[in-house]
């Protein structure tokens, strides 16, 4: 008895949201990079090697700038700088996971960073084998959308105006259950609420680091108080 | 072939590192074999909620709310969602009926 399939299929299941997103999201950056005068070949090789879906689309401006190697590893840094926080919080989750380590700490997304920190594998499958999946399969969707976006430019077969909105409404779904499962509720809202005055303060384009950075200031220096009313594991 | 092809494979290999690197760094930092540190594990624990609210905004950061449409497709599926959620428990109900409402709202109404 094969015991990856039930793990397979769960994970598909999780990730049906993400599906959507990302082949809608990676056809658009493919359509992006044809328009620039770079084949299918470009988007196959930046979404297997980069994979960072927002960073994808401001390389494509780097490279069509003929930008510098500097400008483009301090742009890198500034646009996923986020991401050194997913692993502070994926340190103990991927602990054993032994060969798919490196993959999982690779293919820490956004998106697959939210489900692996809220989807729970179900009864009788392994949770690391469905963790694995989850990663895997989201990067495949990745790829899949960007190459199909690039050969087919921008024959988009019916209007796709406001598909992005899958990922807002995603976000606030997992939002949703957090915020009913947990009964601590305070770094929620605090994270919503520095995003928020940041996003004032520094303007859309950079808010993000430095609410990140904020919101981790405020939990080092509130430890105690914000672990309060409840383990929340 | 593009002409700046080799410049672009630079720039798509320092894109690519750089990642890989800034998502690499906790790991690295924070060995399995070592401990990590106390207020580290807390804030794992705290941050991925966090995180999630913040996306959330980082999501909705393109909207003006104080020129037209005023951000009403915005509110009006993010309502949708939320009361969809809370109601019938349906993670892809409420994500796929979301989306259909906000994709309706700013092609045809909005």
């Amino acid at each position: 008895m094969n015991r990856r399939m039930p793990a397979l299929w769960a994970a598909f299941f999780q990730t049906i949201p993400i599906m959507t997103g990302y082949l809608f999201l990676g056809a658009a950056f493919g359509v992006l990079l044809q328009s620039k005068g770079y084949s299918w070949l470009w988007a196959l090789l930046m979404s297997v090697f980069i994979y960072a879906g927002s960073m994808q689309f401001a390389a494509v401006g780097l490279m069509a700038g003929a930008a510098s190697v500097v400008s483009a590893a301090l742009l890198t840094l500034m646009v996923n700088g986020r991401h050194l926080f997913y692993g502070l919080s994926m340190l103990e989750q991927f602990r054993d996971m032994g060969r798919k380590r490196p993959y999982m700490i690779f293919s820490l997304t956004d998106e697959t960073f939210s489900l692996l920190c809220s989807a729970k594998a179900p009864a009788g499958v392994d949770p690391k084998q469905f963790g694995f999946f989850i990663s895997l399969l989201d990067q495949l969707y990745w790829v899949a959308g960007s190459v199909a976006g690039a050969a087919a430019g921008a024959l988009l077969p019916f209007d796709s105006r406001g598909i992005d909105f899958v990922m807002t409404a995603l976000f606030t779904v997992i939002f949703l259950d957090r915020w009913q499962a947990e009964g601590n509720r305070r770094p929620a809202l605090l994270g919503a609420a520095i995003a928020l005055i940041c996003l004032l303060v520094f303007g859309k384009s950079v808010f993000l680091l430095p609410s990140l950075f904020l919101t981790t200031a405020v939990f080092l220096a509130f430890r105690r108080k914000l672990a309060g009313g409840g383990r929340t594991g | 072939m593009n002409p700046e092809a080799g410049n672009a494979a630079l720039i798509v290999a320092v894109v690519a590192l750089t990642t890989a690197g800034i998502r690499a760094a906790p790991f690295v930092l924070f060995p399995p074999g070592k401990k990590t540190p106390e207020p580290i594990l807390s804030l794992g624990r705290v941050l991925p909620s966090a995180v999630i609210g913040m996306l959330v905004v980082y999501c909705l950061k393109d909207v003006s709310p104080l020129r037209y449409p005023y951000g009403l497709p915005e509110l009006i599926a993010l309502l949708a969602v939320a009361g969809l959620h809370l109601w019938k428990k349906n993670t892809l109900l409420s994500i796929g009926a979301g989306t259909a409402l906000y994709m309706l709202l700013v092609q045809l109404i909005f």
